[in-house]
This record gives C-alpha cells, structure tokens and sequence, in this order.
C-alpha cells in the first residue's frame, strides 16, 4: 500500500506519472513529494512506487489573510 | 529641492508600482481576475494544499500576467513546515517569493516569531525573497531583517478580525526603526485603515478578508487600489500640522545667551 | 570677527630642523601623509556607515532651507532626517525660543529633571599628533607629564572623596607612551574608585577596547574633530590621528568590543558647523540602528584658547548657533545624552541644562596631576600643562548646589557595570 496525500492506495508498482496521469491531477500543476522529499518533475517517470512509500501531491490554492 | 524620484516598492530586487498585495483566499476563482485588476496588484498571495483530482481549476488560469504569486506557509505550524511548505511552493514554478506564516495556535492564528525568524534565516539562505508574517515586536523584527527577510510584515490587528490599527503604536515603531519595507498584513478592515496605515510609512498594504466579506469585491478592491495611494501620496507629500502643543514657558528659554 | 583662526605658532625651543619638518608639514600639503590611507597597526572594519554619513552631508545645503521648512520640522511629532537639516540651517534662527520649548519638554520626557555630573581626569599629555589647535600638539612648548600608578590612585582618591561617582579618564595620543596596557591600568583603579569609568584616548582596535573593558571601562567617546575630510587634512598634520576612516570608525569599533556606549562630537568652529553637526548626528542616527542596544551621547565643544595662542577662538559658533545646534540634536535624537564641557560659561551650562544637555562636568582640570592643588588648595609640585583654558571652574560641590538651584536633580551615577 502506498499513502497518498493521507490516503492509502493500491497503486504499487506503477511510476509517478502513471499514477498522476490515471488518478486525474494536472502534473504541470501540481509539485510531488516523495517520501519527504521534492520529485523534479524530470524524475516523475523513472520512479516506481512501492508498498509504504509516502506521497504529498500539492497545488496551490487561493489563500491569504 | 529634492529630486522627485519614481515611487516604486522594491522586494528582493524586484520593483512594484503597486503597494497593495492581494489575497486570494475565501473567495471564489471566478472573482479573482476582476480583483486582481481593480485592486491594480502586482503581488497576489496564494497558498499549498493537497491536490485535489475531483477539482481541474487551477488558480493560476485566474491570475492575469506579469502578477508576482507569492506563496504563504499557512498551514506550518513550525519552522521546519514552514521550510517544507516553501520547497513544495518553489517546485510549482512560480518564482522565489515566499510569506512566512507560522501558527501555533488556531484559535487566533497569532504567529510564532521566534519560529519566523528561524525559517526566515533558512529560507534566505537558499535564495528566498522572504517575506516573515509577525507580530510587531521591533527585537524581532530587526532580527529578522538580520536572517535575511526582504520586508517585515507585521500584523495589524488578528487576522480576519477588520479591526484595523490595533497595533498602530507598534506599527510605528517598526517603520521608523527598521531599514526594509514594513507592510501591514492581518486586521486591515477597510480602505480608512489602510490609508491610514500608508500615511504613516508603511510601504505596503495586505489585505484578503476585508476585500472577501465585502458586498461587491471587485468595487472594495478598487475602493482600497485608491486608499493605498491616497496614503502613500500624503506620507510622501509630509502630513501638515497637528496641534498638540504643551503650554508655553512664561519665560524664554533662551534668555540667557550672550553671542 | 575674523573669519580664520591662525593656529601656527613657533616655540623657540625647537630645533632648526624641527622647524624645518614642522613649516614644510604646515605649507607643502605634498609632504603629509595621505589621510584616508590606514596605518599598518590600525583595524579596517566592514562598514557603510561612513559613506551613509557623507553622502548626506555633501547632499546637505543649509541656506535651501526656508521659514515654511522649519515650521513643518516643528510640526511634526517625529523629526525626520529633513525636518533636522531644516532645524540647523540659517532659517531656524527666528524660531529657537520654541526649538527650546520643545526640546525641554523631549528631554524631560526622556530623562525627567535629571542632570548627570562628572570629572575628567587627564593622565598624561604626551601626544604624536601634530593637531595645529590643540594645546597639547607636539610642536607645542608645555610642561609634559604622565601620572604613574601611584600618582594616578592619588588623584583619583582626591576625586572621588569630592563625592564624584562617574569619571572620564584622557590621555593626550601617543600609543607608546601611554600604552593600552598603562591606560588599562587606570582603568583597573578607576573601578575601584568610581561606579562608571569612561575612556577618552586614541581611537584603537576591537582588541584593544575588549581589554579596556575587561579592566572596567565601559563608554568611548572620540571626537572626530571635522567631518569635513578637506578641512581635516589642513589641521591634523601629523600622526596617527591623521588617519580619518580609523577615527570615524572608532565608535563602532568600541562597541564591537564590548563597550556599553559611546560618545561623538565634532570641534564647532573648525569647518561649516552645520555640515558638522549633521554629520555627527548622523553618525549616532546610523549607528544606533545598527548596534540598538548601545547608549550614545553627543558633546558640543566650541575651539577655545590654548596656551601659547591665546587667540583661538570658535569664530561663527556663538551661543545662539550652539543652543541651536543642541536644540536641534535634542528633536531628532530625544533619547541620546548630550554633554555640555566647561569650555561653556556657567550662565551658558546653567541655561542648557534646563533645554536639552543632560551631563555636565565639574571640579575640571585639563591639566596633569592638579586635582589636590584645585580642589584643596594644597601646592602640588609636579604638573603638567593644560590642554586648553576652561571656563566655567565651578567644583563639583558649587555645581551640585547650582544644578539644584536651577530645580533640576543632579545625578552622580545611575549605572551598574556588569
């Protein structure tokens, strides 16, 4: 099982950008962090996700104060 | 006598026409277009969150060009989140600009400044052009100034609360005492107080909820575009006289020089 | 009025080539030392606060400044750079009554009605420096003398059984003769003896004040003379004193090492005092910003005769342009000392002291080894000239009374060394 964005998935296996691509995001969109560390972008095919891997998927939003 | 120079706010070596940074939260993306434009901002704050598949917006598609994103931490609740949050800002593309939000507590979302300076000093290290989210406390603001911070930002008033200039006294004594931008940010409530803020120095004004509880948005934005200015031009034109003089001596001070 | 003062005088006590090197110094610019070149002894710290100062003083034209600029200056609650350059320029001449009445109620604000009371206490008046104004220069002919430790322990026991809590310990400048090590020794008694001990000696390096204040000492001041660099050249003609970046950075060197304030001041009547006065401001205004935890202090001499030239005088600095200088110091910088020597009349100090000045001296000597014989009237045999000729002699008793008289509070000291 993978944990992304707090959730656990059966999506091991697969690279990252399959899973952004199948899952739906916009990966121009968003910024992927790997087990606590930023992906570049450039790295997104080459890394296969496995079993206890954590994934943050992040965008921005509208925010302020 | 003095020549007049051009009026620009300048952050990190980038230079601003407009002295009012935009918040994006609490309303829809719809309005966002409209508020950028009749607010004239040229800084537009935003924030990091999870991603959502259901949702395909992006917040960027709503954001005019040639405006400057700058991303807050909201959310960190201690330097390293702050630090984290800004990484994941920077890897979205949109430049080095980062606000550093740092809440320990939810209930009046007061930032933690001893945490602020830590992760301002991080942050510009790596080529950040930070801008620190405070409470105005002038140790802590010359501290932050000494991390590296390119403006300090102090709070008006807790967040949300349109009660204006609680903190004036405070205020003050950062815009006179520190050598960096000091923009108002938190508790600005209505064009009044932010022109009011600007007349007293502040290079900059933040303002998000006021702008979102309003009746027409789009019209408070402009509203507040012409309340910035107003008190940017009467801080730089030098306020006129206010009469608050004590009595005067019944004899002259002065009486005894000679030459 | 004269519009210059003539400073070079010849003793007949100097040799034909002493004259010689001193007449070539005094008419050959090309044969003097090049004085923003350090010497190899002296520190250069990384610091923008010179060219900040300067830029704003070459910037700075007095007579631009009109009636409508003095009125918004005393207008404003805060005073601005500009609001300041406004306030010494020729223009505030018609408003000093109520630069006064402002600058009481700043400095009651700030300090209440208190009046703080010191001694100097010259230790030596050796000197390499040839300054053309100054008594103690090293053409001039005087009786030289440095107290050793006994006779230092003495005066200083003389002193402070006057009632005298605060000193102010000077040398004339010569490293050799009076080495940091002699002049630490000093400050060791001084401790002793007093509860505040304050340094007026060559400008040195960090090392050098960490070690002073490791001896007790804990307030620098260095009068920086002229910040007119042109003017300073033609009068500070020889030795290390002629070195003009390591004087202006002395202050922020003294802090650097440790020291709890600092003192400035430029000597009025040498150059265009208002160009004077603002740069020294500035210097305190800029420092302060830099080392906030730092106490600063500002002094306002005016020349005064010296022996062997009984003419010297502060040409266009009267007393309406020091009292203005000081009430225009006291608006843009409240919370800053301000000194007031006994170069100035009684009447003069009495009256300042009621506006802005917060510290005066008393019971003063700017002589070597005559405290016992000014204080008691017992003859001392061994003393040294003076730097140059006070004016207001009162002894510390006479002047607490006065200070008293004039309803303020004298203080002798509200200080904890730590």
């Amino acid at each position: 099982m993978v944990k992304v964005n707090g959730e656990l998935v059966e999506e091991a296996g697969k690279s990252v950008a399959a899973y952004l691509a199948e899952a739906g995001y916009d990966s121009r969109a968003v910024a992927v962090e790997y087990n606590e560390v930023i992906l570049p972008k450039a790295d997104y095919e080459k890394t296969i996700l496995v079993d206890e891997d954590v994934v943050e998927i992040v965008c921005f939003m509208g925010g302020g104060r | 006598m003095k020549e007049q120079q051009e009026d620009v706010l300048e952050l990190g070596g980038h230079t601003f026409h407009s002295r009012f940074i935009l918040g994006s939260g609490k309303y829809s993306l719809a309005l966002i277009e409209a508020a950028v434009r009749d607010a004239g901002a040229e800084i537009v704050t935003c924030a990091v969150r999870r991603a959502n598949t259901k949702e395909h917006e992006n917040i960027l598609d709503y954001i005019p060009k040639g405006v400057t994103l700058l991303p807050n931490t909201s959310g960190a609740r201690t330097a390293d989140e702050a630090v984290r949050i800004a990484h994941l800002a920077r890897e979205l593309g949109c430049g080095d600009f980062v606000k550093i939000e740092i809440m320990r507590d939810t209930k009046y979302l007061l930032p933690d400044n001893e945490a602020t300076i830590r992760a301002t000093e991080t942050l510009a290290k790596e080529g950040f052009v930070v801008l620190p989210y405070m409470y105005p406390d002038l140790n802590v603001a010359r501290d932050l100034v000494n991390a590296g911070a390119a403006a300090v930002m102090p709070l008006a008033a807790p967040i949300g609360s349109n009660k204006g200039l609680v903190t004036k006294e405070f205020i003050q004594i950062l815009i006179d005492e520190i050598d960096a931008p000091i923009i108002v940010d938190a508790g600005i409530g209505s064009p009044a107080q932010a022109c009011e803020a600007m007349q007293m120095g502040a290079a900059a004004i933040m303002a998000n909820t006021a702008l979102a509880t309003a009746g027409d948005l789009p019209l408070m934005a402009s509203a507040f575009k012409d309340a910035i200015a107003a008190g940017r031009k009467a801080y730089r034109a030098g306020l006129g006289r206010v009469l608050t003089r004590g009595a005067a001596a019944s004899d002259p001070l002065t009486g005894f020089l000679r030459d | 009025m004269e519009k210059e003062n003539h400073f070079f005088i010849d003793s007949d006590k100097l040799s034909a080539k002493a004259l010689e090197k001193k007449h070539r110094l005094e008419n050959d610019p090309s044969c003097r030392k090049d004085p923003m070149e350090y010497f190899p002894d002296m520190e250069q710290i990384k610091s923008d606060v010179r060219e900040r100062v300067m830029a704003a003083m070459h910037a700075y034209e007095p007579e631009q400044y009109t009636a409508i600029d003095v009125r918004r200056a005393l207008d404003h609650e805060r005073v601005t750079i500009e609001d300041f350059q406004a306030l010494l320029s020729p223009a505030a001449k018609p408003f000093l009554e109520e630069m006064a009445e402002r600058a009481q109620r700043e400095t009651s604000r700030h300090f209440g009605n208190t009046v703080y009371l010191f001694t100097p206490l010259y230790i030596a008046n050796y000197c390499e420096n040839y300054c053309v104004y100054c008594g103690f220069n090293c053409y001039n002919d005087i009786q030289r003398l440095q107290l050793s430790h006994d006779e230092i322990a003495h005066e200083m026991k003389v002193i402070a059984d006057s009632g005298m809590e605060e000193i102010l310990i000077l040398t004339g400048e010569n490293k050799v003769k009076s080495s940091v090590e002699y002049i630490g020794d000093a400050c060791k008694l001084a401790h002793q003896y007093f509860k505040n001990v304050g340094l007026e000696v060559y400008p040195m390096n960090v090392a050098d004040y960490k070690y002073l204040h490791d001896c007790g000492a804990d307030y620098v001041t260095v009068f920086q003379e002229t910040y007119d660099l042109k003017k300073y050249e033609t009068l500070h003609l020889l030795g290390h004193k002629r070195v003009w970046p390591y004087r202006f950075e002395a202050q922020e060197r003294a802090l650097m090492g440790g020291m709890r304030g600092v003192g400035f001041s430029a000597l009025l009547g040498l150059s265009d005092f208002r160009r004077d006065a603002l740069a020294t401001a500035l210097h305190v205004y800029y420092l302060q910003r830099k080392y906030p935890q730092a106490e600063f202090s500002l002094s306002c001499p005016r020349l005064r005769p010296i022996i062997n030239n009984e003419k010297i005088n502060p040409l266009d600095v009267g007393e309406h342009e020091l009292c203005q200088i000081l009430c225009a110091y006291r608006l843009f910088l409240p919370y800053v000392g301000i000194t007031v020597s006994s170069r100035e009349s009684a009447t003069f100090r009495n009256g300042i002291a009621k506006i802005c000045a917060t510290k005066i001296s008393a019971g003063v000597s700017t002589g070597i080894g005559d405290h016992e014989e000014k204080y008691t009237g017992k003859h001392e045999e061994k003393t040294g000239d003076e730097q140059f000729e006070i004016c207001d002699t009162r002894s510390i008793r006479s002047m607490y009374g006065d200070m008293e008289g004039e309803g303020l509070q004298p203080v002798l000291n509200d200080y904890l060394y730590v």
